[in-house]
């Protein structure tokens, strides 16, 4: 029971880092409908810059907010540098594009701080923190942090003007114009928002899966899972999704341990995690691709 | 009467197609003018062309100043309100926020407040629905919305785009009741784009008939109206 | 796209069949290690080949052929490895698996478009290593270890060195398919493919089967890659998950973006680019630190990512379209 209960909390633990990423996803498709393959290593190299501050003696609260921030000026600079001209140019453009700054992330943190695993402080106090044989200090930390966050979003769009306006855009461009709002800053700054989210999980979970260049790219299929379970075009479905998503992970890796126990046959386990994800994936994107809170607007004329 | 807007030599092209020749018009301050014509005559274009939503070419001069070229969303914030076809209601936000983003804007939060009390005063029923989806309301109400979303710019100048389209005959009258309202009281000047040609010849002081992109004829509504050829091919008898 | 112009064609088949008696008169120039070279440029050039089947004639985004190109290696290394099949043998079984594993991964495909099947696409490609350490496969692929293999032998004693005759045997392959896929496209079948391309609902509409010329289309683009994936099973002796990743797919995509997408030509172009540059990376690392004094481990992937940037703003059409542009400009100057 005990390990049950451990696996659950675990879960929540990655399903909170799973609904950061999904909703940066989530965020920047409802406003483009582009789907943001350089999400996970644009993260990564937040994380590096957080590392990089703390290693030059900054707190890890303050490279913390330092790295988001930067993530923040990096998403506004892409989006208006790079993805702001292709707008009108055909999908596989803008794929390509996308794995043009995936490769760029990836091979940049690898030659500034190279591919050696790093390890990568806890700021959360080990004795005072967590609930002893259920959920860790680190992993309740995590999981307060992306609420906190979370939160934080979750009123800037729905009680601020300018969240008003970022919506706003993102619903419908044309008419958002026709009531004077900025369209193209409000692209821009929704992916510096993604891009400052995705920094916030990057940073998050460094702890747990060490820091390397290419930590983020299972997390990033977890993401995607989670958004598509929850609908990709809808916020509050992406980060549900995470949750379903990092509980259903460690259940499922929990049942195979269970069962190569009881029966002594090994089926699933911790190293087919990418594999599941995968198949989630595809599932819901062929089965039910509105996702199981894909919100359908009643349209009356 | 100084024109509010003023139009000359418009040009529009969608892609490679132009669809408006040599377009000119000029709407009295405080007036309202609307424009007539056929399915395709260049209507709509028209308006788009003005919030410049479409590739344009020639000279719109509002209240003195050249606009044509200037980026849509800064075309808005010179107080031109543009009630698009279709009405462009943002359907997943909530009839309050459908309005309140109009305001997004302006800087005297207390004035807009002061709007949106007159504006559901125009259209009490939004106010019952306040926090409905926008998406859910009636076609008639999401023309309402869409009026009192342009009005929450404080526009001096209204671009209205077939608010009678798709509408019970009940629900225009009291629209344009209101319209006329919106004119007189708020001294709101108003571009209405109608296949309604009776309507909007009843409520407009000025007439432009439009054809294939090109200006046909113009005056006074009652004028307009007494013309054989708008007679016959606008107005059916 | 241009048709290639059949003469050249034919000139640098040519030439690329004498290159290696070359040898005796330029060891150093034409040395095996080159020919090695040259060999890994053509077999990445047909796993673009494939690729651009799909993406650049079908119009179906794949983000994921090393997913394919890796059970093409695998098929080709578990049969010869358990089943001592010989190595030429192994190409059509490879290319079997590969249209089923395609044509399969086709099917829901077709429920997908655009970013969509982008998306599930990258997801396998993310999920292909740890497939193949799935540890029911392991006793038949050697889980993380991978497995080792020998080298093509040289066959009826031709007095060839291993590598000249890797070399011959790529090129031989290469020839073969590219040729097929260009009578394919050739074909009604390849207009059909095409016109799905390009005008979706009038294919469709124009009673072209459009689920079966796309799902069937993802066989054969599997196919190539597959074979692709088991020439380099035979030419570099050895598979191992790891060798599969997402950047294995991304190198696919570098090529037919480099070559452009939709061109024959441009995929061969693409391969032969992805691998001088892959190649050239230890070089051109050399060249940041001690030329640039720059601490910085320039990896290929940064080139690599820069290009596809860049080559979206500026040759959308790759650089065989680009360059058969700019000569048709040229040609219109003169005339």
């Amino acid at each position: 029971m005990e390990q049950f209960l451990q696996q659950i909390a675990s879960g929540l633990a990655n399903g909170a880092i799973y609904a950061c990423v999904a909703l940066a996803l989530v965020m920047i498709y409802v406003s483009t409908d582009h789907i943001n393959f350089a999400q996970g290593e644009m993260a990564m190299f937040s994380t590096y810059i957080s590392w990089q501050l703390m290693t030059w003696g900054l707190s890890f609260w303050v490279a913390f907010i330092l790295a988001v921030v930067f993530s923040f000026v990096l998403g506004v600079i892409i989006e208006r540098a790079i993805l702001r001209p292709l707008h009108n140019a055909p999908v596989l453009s803008i794929v390509v594009v996308f794995i043009g700054l995936l490769a760029i992330c990836n091979s940049m943190a690898g030659a500034i701080w190279s591919y050696l695993i790093k390890e990568f402080p806890s700021p959360f106090p080990k004795s005072s923190f967590g609930i002893a044989g259920v959920i860790g200090p680190h992993q309740l930390g995590v999981v307060m942090v992306t609420l906190i966050v979370l939160g934080l979003l979750f009123i800037f769009f729905r009680y601020t003007p300018l969240g008003l306006a970022m919506r706003a855009a993102a619903q419908n461009p044309q008419m958002a114009r026709l009531v004077g709002v900025r369209v193209d800053w409000m692209l821009a700054l929704g992916w510096g928002l993604a891009a400052a989210v995705g920094a916030v999980a990057g940073i998050m979970v460094a702890h747990i899966v060490y820091l390397d260049p290419n930590m983020m790219g299972g997390i990033l299929l977890y993401a995607f899972a989670s958004a598509l379970v929850g609908g990709i075009g809808n916020p509050g479905g992406a980060v549900v999704g995470g949750f379903i998503v990092g509980v259903l992970e460690n259940m499922v890796a929990y049942a195979g341990n269970q069962i190569e126990k009881a029966t002594g046959i090994y089926i699933i386990g911790n190293g087919e995690k990418l594999t599941v994800a995968l198949i989630i994936v595809i599932t819901v994107l062929t089965v039910k691709p509105a996702g199981l809170f894909g919100r359908v607007v009643v349209k009356r004329v | 009467m100084a024109a509010l807007l003023e139009v000359k030599g418009l040009k529009a092209f969608y892609g490679q197609t132009q669809s408006l020749y040599d377009v000119g018009f000029e709407i009295p301050d405080g007036g309202i003018t609307t424009l007539l014509g056929a399915n395709g005559a260049g209507k709509t274009t028209t308006l788009r062309a003005i919030c410049n939503m479409v590739r344009t070419d020639g000279t719109i001069r509002f209240d003195g100043k050249d606009i044509a070229g200037q980026a849509t969303e800064e075309i808005v914030r010179l107080r031109i309100a543009h009630v698009p076809e279709g009405r462009g209601t943002f359907t997943t936000l909530t009839v309050d926020e459908n309005l309140r983003i109009a305001a997004y804007t302006r800087r005297d939060k207390a004035a807009a407040h002061a709007d949106l009390e007159r504006v559901f005063g125009y259209f009490p029923r939004l106010k019952e629905r306040i926090q409905q989806q926008a998406g859910t309301l009636s076609g008639g109400e999401q023309q309402m919305l869409a009026i009192a979303r342009a009005l929450m710019l404080r526009p001096r100048l209204m671009l209205l785009d077939e608010p009678s389209f798709g509408l019970a005959p009940l629900i225009v009258q009291e629209i344009f009741r209101i319209l006329k309202r919106i004119n007189e009281d708020d001294k709101v000047s108003i571009l209405l784009v109608e296949q309604n040609a009776a309507l909007a010849l009843d409520l407009a002081t000025h007439a432009y008939v439009l054809e294939t992109g090109r200006v046909v004829m113009s005056g006074p509504s009652s004028v307009v109206k007494n013309d054989e050829n708008v007679r016959k091919s606008y107005l059916g008898y | 796209m241009p048709a290639f112009p059949k003469k050249l064609l034919w000139v640098l088949l040519a030439l690329a069949f004498l290159v290696p008696l070359l040898h005796p008169l330029f060891p150093d120039v034409v040395s095996d290690y080159r020919l090695f070279l040259v060999s890994t440029m053509i077999i990445a050039a047909i796993a673009v080949l494939g690729l651009n089947l799909l993406t650049g004639f079908n119009g179906q985004i794949s983000l994921g052929h090393g997913a394919f190109y890796a059970v093409g290696a695998y098929t080709a290394a578990v049969l010869m490895d358990h089943l001592n099949m010989p190595y030429w043998a192994t190409l059509p079984c490879a290319a079997v698996v590969c249209f089923i594993v395609g044509y399969l991964f086709g099917l829901p495909a077709l429920r997908l478009e655009g970013h969509y099947l982008a998306l599930a696409t990258f997801a396998l490609a993310l999920a292909v290593p740890q497939i193949l350490k799935y540890k029911w496969l392991e006793g038949v692929t050697g889980g993380v270890q991978g497995i080792v293999l020998n080298k093509p032998e040289v066959p009826f004693g031709l007095p060839l060195s291993e590598d000249q005759w890797l070399y011959y045997y790529c090129l031989i392959v290469m020839v073969v398919l590219y040729w097929a896929a260009a009578n394919m496209l050739n074909s009604r079948s390849g207009r059909a493919m095409m016109a799905i391309r390009d005008q979706y609902m009038a294919a469709d509409t124009m009673g072209i089967d459009t689920a079966l010329y796309k799902t069937v289309t993802f066989g054969i683009s599997a196919a190539y890659t597959g074979i692709a994936g088991a020439l380099s099973a035979s030419a570099i002796a050895f598979v191992s998950p790891d060798s599969f990743t997402i950047f294995l797919s991304i190198k696919f995509l570098i090529g037919l973006v480099v070559g452009g997408v939709g061109s024959l030509a441009g995929s061969v172009v693409g391969g032969i680019f992805y691998v001088l540059v892959d190649n050239s990376a230890q070089a051109l690392s050399l060249f940041v630190k001690n030329d640039l004094g720059l601490q910085f481990d320039l990896s290929a992937y940064t080139v690599f990512g820069i290009l596809l940037i860049v080559l979206m703003y500026l040759m959308p059409m790759g650089i065989v379209g680009g360059v058969y542009l700019l000569m048709r400009r040229l040609r219109g100057l003169r005339g």
